[in-house]
């Protein structure tokens, strides 16, 4: 039996993922703080495994703490989608402070990629910024935003600059709904034209915490004029990638047969 | 280092911001070249001159014009060597690739100007660049929006400022326009120079610039070895140092390296196993200290095998023909060679992404690094149809735009580490 640990340090979350034989043994979803790498070592702390791979902004720094080797988030993401989703061509990510689409070649192997710039504009950190704006928790912003029947257009992709127009649109009478569901169509819409820079496949997988969004799921769905796939925990596509990232070839063709997470294994700490 | 405080007080440079300068410059340079390891013998040479680069050349700048020779300091591949040799005078490229004084840059030139323009202005301002100070002559060239515009402003920062213009189209029309301001700027330097331009100096004056870019061809083809017997970094700088050392004193130089590699090669041993993807990095410029990126790439389990670059190929690939029995005869082989040169300024520019192409297979690279710096509007805009044009044919590209600052840095990191896991496959 091999027991395989992968670990996600993102800007907003941490994700460990164990695979046992290819198995998922458990998947951990914990706020990354100010200290990731004490973290990093509760999740850890226990825990048994033949190998350890790190992903994420802080991959760095835990492979010098743990001496283990990195994968980047964008190949760990493209395994991790393929290991969900055999036919899957292309993957979108929406993370904490990066966007990213990745696509995969006709064997699985992970091929053009692209990435937003330096500033976490559109990604979730700018969505949970706008949220709080608004005084909404985040789950009820997308609820709000689904459930509005106009949208107030927002210009502004700055988080900085979108406060200021949210709060104009505020005094201008507009209902928090309508405010909600401009913010969403503007990062959707961004999304959008960074997907158009790159050719997609039929298949796409929504990974990330963005893709628990279900009203951006839905604009970027409307944009597209079709369906994405979404996996039960999109946000431990990288970690089960980075998991993966040092098997064989062999040991992730076993786990595609042998794949069966079951949703009580996933634990939100934090 | 000798103590050349008093040679940088009377050239007018701040000293404090200088010192602060090469500070930074001195750590930055061991840390990004010192730590490489199976770094050839011969570059301890070019360890030197980086070393000495605002000591021990500036003086012998300094000692030439005591003599009467004259200095003229560039920012483009496009002033031609030959012509400034031809007087005995001395050609430099000046200071600006790294960000310095940038708030003060900023009260001279929009925020949204290309890094390269405004860490000119910088170095100017605060006084840094003993090449600019030691210069008799600046010259400017209308290559971009960006830097003809500038030249208009930084004509305050220098004491002579000559701007050259340039063709932006490869037709009869553009050529004339070439050899008539390669003619004004001939007339201009014997001014200056107070010598006239002669065959025979001419003649030696070409074959001086020709062997110095014969070198770097001969360096060029060395890294086609697998494993590379030179890191993409150490071939950097040699492309660096082109535009500030001694001619004929850096082709010889370069020449003891593509010797010592020439056994390497023989020995099949190299600065990484066999095996390492291979990257071209095509696109800007990058001026000392601009090793950002190549660090990057490098660190990232990847080896530069060639640039395709104003610092690098695009800047040394053709020569220019000493055949000739006239002064004219030259100019005219010098306008040759110049016009030959694919910058993104000229428009349709459909050379640059062939060379790209030979650069690939010669250089037996397995995908290509697109560096923009932000704000090159002709470099950015080439991009996007090369990009494409190129993984078309098979060939990864990653584009990366950025400037000199280092806050980007590891996001760049996860893209180029991405990218080398796909060149891995």
């Amino acid at each position: 039996m091999t027991i395989q640990a992968g670990i996600d340090i993102g800007s907003r979350t941490i994700k460990l993922i164990m695979l046992n034989d290819g198995r998922i043994s458990k998947a951990v979803v914990a706020d990354t703080t100010f200290d990731p790498m004490a973290v990093c070592r509760d999740l850890l702390s226990g825990l048994d495994y033949q190998r350890i791979t790190a992903t994420g902004y802080g991959r760095r720094l835990f492979a010098r703490a743990w001496t283990c080797k990195t994968v980047s988030e964008i190949k760990a993401v493209a395994l991790g989608a393929r290991f969900l989703m055999s036919s899957c061509g292309t993957v979108l990510d929406v993370g904490g402070q990066d966007t990213k689409i990745v696509t995969l070649d006709a064997g699985g192997k992970l091929d053009k990629f692209l990435m937003n710039d330096r500033c976490a504009a559109g990604t979730g950190r700018f969505l949970e910024v706008m949220a709080g704006a608004l005084s909404f928790t985040y789950d009820q912003f997308s609820a709000a935003a689904l459930s509005a029947t106009r949208s107030e257009k927002l210009n502004s992709m700055c988080a900085v600059f979108a406060e200021s127009e949210l709060i104009s649109l505020v005094a201008q009478g507009a209902s928090r709904e309508a405010i909600a569901l401009g913010i969403h169509e503007s990062i959707a819409i961004r999304t959008l034209s960074l997907m158009k820079g790159i050719s997609l496949a039929d298949t796409i997988m929504f990974a990330g915490g963005g893709a628990l969004n279900p009203c951006l799921r839905r604009q970027i769905e409307a944009g597209l004029d079709r369906k994405m796939h979404v996996p039960e925990n999109p946000r431990i596509v990288a970690a089960l990638g980075a998991a993966l990232a040092h098997s064989s070839e062999e040991e992730r063709e076993n786990g595609y047969r042998q794949f069966d997470v079951v949703a009580d294994q996933i634990v939100h700490v934090g | 280092m000798a103590d050349y405080t008093e040679m940088w007080r009377n050239m007018g440079l701040d000293l404090k911001a200088h010192d602060a300068l090469l500070g930074v410059l001195g750590s930055l340079y061991e840390q990004t070249f010192l730590k490489q390891s199976g770094r050839p013998e011969g570059m301890k040479y070019f360890d030197f001159v980086m070393s000495e680069v605002h000591g021990l050349r500036i003086k012998e700048l300094m000692d030439a014009r005591v003599a009467g020779r004259k200095v003229f300091g560039s920012f483009c591949v496009f002033v031609p060597e030959e012509l400034v040799l031809a007087v005995d005078g001395i050609l430099v490229g000046l200071c600006a690739g790294a960000e310095f004084a940038p708030a003060e840059a900023e009260k001279m030139l929009p925020r949204n100007t290309c890094a390269l323009i405004k860490g000119a202005f910088g170095f100017a301002i605060a006084k840094v660049c003993p090449y600019l100070a030691a210069a008799d002559v600046v010259v400017g060239e209308n290559t971009c929006d960006g830097k003809k515009k500038s030249y208009e402003i930084f004509r305050d920062l220098v004491p002579d400022l000559y701007v050259m213009d340039l063709p932006q189209v490869k037709s009869d029309v553009g050529r004339d326009l070439l050899r008539k301001e390669y003619k004004r700027f001939a007339a201009r330097i014997e001014e200056v120079s107070g010598r006239k331009i002669e065959l025979d100096a001419l003649k030696k004056a070409i074959h001086i610039v020709n062997a110095k870019r014969s070198a770097m061809h001969r360096l060029a083809k060395l890294r086609s070895a697998d494993p590379a017997p030179i890191s993409g970094l150490d071939a950097l700088l040699a492309n660096q140092v082109f535009f500030y050392d001694d001619p004929e004193r850096f082709t010889k130089s370069v020449n003891v390296i593509c010797d010592e590699l020439e056994s390497r090669v023989q020995r099949g041993e190299g600065v990484t196993a066999k095996g390492t993807p291979r990257i071209l990095v095509s696109g800007c410029p990058m001026a000392v200290p601009n090793w950002k990126v190549p660090s990057i790439i490098e660190n990232s389990g990847a080896v530069i095998v060639g640039e395709e670059s104003c610092v690098g190929e695009r800047g040394t690939q053709f020569l220019t023909s000493p055949e000739g029995n006239s002064v004219h005869a030259l100019i005219e082989n010098i306008v040759d060679r110049f016009f030959k040169i694919d910058c993104a300024i000229f428009t349709p520019n459909p050379s640059r992404l062939e060379h790209i192409k030979k650069m690939v297979k010669d250089y037996r690279a397995d995908g290509v690094l697109h560096y923009c710096i932000q704000f090159c509007s002709p470099y950015q805009i080439e991009s996007g149809p090369v990009e494409r044009a190129l993984e078309r044919d098979g060939i990864p590209v990653l584009r990366v735009d950025t400037d000199y600052s280092q806050e980007d840095t590891e996001q760049i990191r996860t893209r180029v580490e991405a990218f080398v896991e796909r060149l891995q496959g």
